[in-house]
């Protein structure tokens, strides 16, 4: 039962490989969150096919979500979904149904970015306040702070994703999907470090360059413990060290790790061990919030909807490229 | 002896050399990087900071003068240069004296990136402001290159730091900024100002990236060119 003044708001996330179904409460918190995650048989994530399978996924998590928030679809006040950033094709599975519900329901459409979705929830999660974000995860790898009403960003990669770095390492030596944990178990048993590049320029890294010499590392027959052990090593040295300068010029006391690679200890460790130097707090996003998933867009979307944005249902358009720094972020101050 | 800062990768202690007043700098080991990379890392920094530094000098940059270098303990000696930091002050300046400021910026980098030196990290946090001149400090993530990619790149990452520094001064700031680049290098910063918007477009989900634009919504300022809608 719905509990007198209670905001319910239903959150929708389909931008890549993840389709999800959250519910939060602004009384009983995040109460229900559903998803499916689309493996390709081979080879990275096809657009569309990716699509196929969250319009198939989609009605039963929305259902199993609703019995397990056990509430009535009328109790929900508004429905939010990301818009973006993201894979056209998926955005245009949640986008299509959160105007289908809010049609239906005569509720108000909140648009979410997902970048500013995972930073929320892991300061949900953790109870910082204004930290330091660092945001790693397949299709991204930045640090961001609260600055003037908007988070700016610090630090970026000047090419891929530190999350795709990996997991292309992964596939092309047949490790499999996801890449992260499998090559952190070979991680501990190398010895050596190889010789691999170590790009950090200014706030900024690039991994294009470390995966090309790891591959061609690897085809030349290097142990692939060593391989392994090596490339943690220098991509997350980077990562830390970019983390380092960022915390140092932006003198902020807290540290959060978020988006899927976050779920790294070794990475933890490492940034943990960085912010020790430096007194500052660390916390990573509880692990269930670390990939993509419905409840972080259901909570930045009762965020949103109580600083009373919305967005007409003929004009919300996906936004396949739509940066965070974009977003003004009118809940904080 | 006195900690002058604990930076992002070294120590720096204001002490005495000899008679001059000076600053060791550091580069403390830092444990969450492997041993062998981190004194790899390290050392290589150290060097190479201490041949920039002397070559920006020579060139007549304002940079502080290197005394003493220690490679095998990551350490230099420079002199101490009494001012404030360029971000602690900037926010209070008012425009004409950013515009002086940033104009001599202009110039120096100018000079810098005319003689083949790449500062790697210009941010307002490495600049010191010292009797009418802008010393340029931290030459850590400093190289050796004439390429335009690398110039650029170098410009790229200030005017990032401004963006996300100092979000209300952009424009002036960086304007000033290419008015003294401009005064050095000539009709050539303009090849760089367009690499400069080349290498925005290869940052992860930019606007611009695929000409695709996006419909102008109330809560969403947009950037240049983005006015158009994304079809459906």
């Amino acid at each position: 039962m719905k509990e007198k003044d209670e905001l319910i708001v239903l959150g929708i996330e389909s931008t890549a490989h993840t389709v999800g179904i959250g519910i939060f409460s602004s009384k009983r918190g995040i109460i229900a969150d559903e998803k499916s995650v689309y493996r390709p048989a081979k080879g990275g994530i096809h657009p569309r096919e990716a699509a196929e399978h969250h319009s198939k996924k989609l009605p039963s998590l929305l259902k199993a979500a609703i019995e397990k928030a056990k509430c009535d679809p009328h109790d929900i006040d508004a429905v939010s979904v990301a818009l973006g950033p993201g894979m056209g094709p998926c955005l245009r599975i949640g986008a299509s149904v959160a105007r289908a519900i809010a049609l239906k329901l005569n509720r108000p459409l909140i648009p979410v970015n997902h970048a500013i979705a995972h930073i929320e929830i892991a300061r949900f999660t953790t109870g910082f306040h204004d930290p330091l974000v660092v945001y790693v995860a397949g299709g991204n790898t930045l640090i961001a702070a609260f600055v003037e009403k908007r988070y700016r960003v610090f630090g970026e990669t000047l090419d891929i994703s530190l999350g795709n770095c990996l997991d292309v390492f992964a596939r092309e030596t047949g490790l499999g999907f996801p890449g992260v944990p499998q090559i952190e178990k070979l991680y501990s048993k190398g010895k050596k470090l190889l010789e691999l590049p170590y790009i950090v320029k200014g706030q900024d890294v690039s991994y294009s360059g470390l995966l090309t010499k790891a591959l061609q590392l690897y085809k030349k027959g290097s142990s692939i413990e060593d391989l392994c052990y090596s490339l943690i090593e220098v991509a997350y040295s980077m990562l830390v060290e970019v983390t380092e300068r960022a915390l140092v010029h932006t003198k902020k006391k807290e540290v959060v790790l978020t988006g899927g690679v976050a779920r790294s200890r070794i990475l933890q460790e490492k940034l943990s061990t960085m912010c020790k130097i430096h007194k500052a707090k660390f916390a990573s996003v509880k692990s269930e919030y670390a990939g993509d998933n419905g409840a972080m867009i259901a909570y930045t979307g009762y965020l949103a909807y109580i600083s009373g944005i919305k967005i007409p249902v003929n004009e919300s358009f996906i936004m396949p490229f739509w940066r965070l720094d974009e977003v003004d972020i009118l809940w904080r101050s | 002896m006195e900690i002058l800062g604990i930076g992002a990768e070294a120590i720096l202690v204001k002490t005495k050399f000899y008679d001059f007043e000076v600053v060791r700098k550091t580069r403390v080991r830092k444990a969450y990087r492997d041993a062998t990379l981190d004194s790899r890392i390290r050392s290589k920094r150290t060097i190479l900071e201490a041949k920039l530094l002397a070559y920006s000098k020579c060139i007549g940059v304002p940079v502080p003068t290197v005394l003493y270098v220690d490679a095998h303990n990551a350490t230099i000696i420079i002199d101490y240069i009494k001012g404030k930091k360029l971000r602690d002050i900037l926010d209070k300046l008012p425009e004409s004296d950013l515009r002086k400021i940033f104009h001599a910026i202009g110039r120096e980098v100018g000079l810098l990136h005319k003689a083949g030196i790449v500062h790697g990290d210009l941010t307002t946090s490495n600049m010191i402001v010292s009797g009418g001149k802008v010393f340029l400090i931290d030459f850590g993530l400093g190289y050796f290159s004439k390429e335009l990619e690398d110039r650029a790149v170098d410009i790229h990452l200030f005017l990032r730091a401004l963006e996300s520094t100092h979000p209300n001064h952009v424009k002036v700031a960086f304007d000033s900024f290419v008015g003294g680049y401009r005064e050095i290098m000539g009709e050539y910063v303009d090849s760089v100002l367009n690499r400069v918007k080349e290498i925005r477009l290869r940052g992860r989900y930019v606007g611009e990236r695929r000409k695709r634009k996006y419909k102008e919504q109330s809560f969403y300022k947009p950037q240049q060119n983005c006015e158009e809608k994304v079809g459906m």
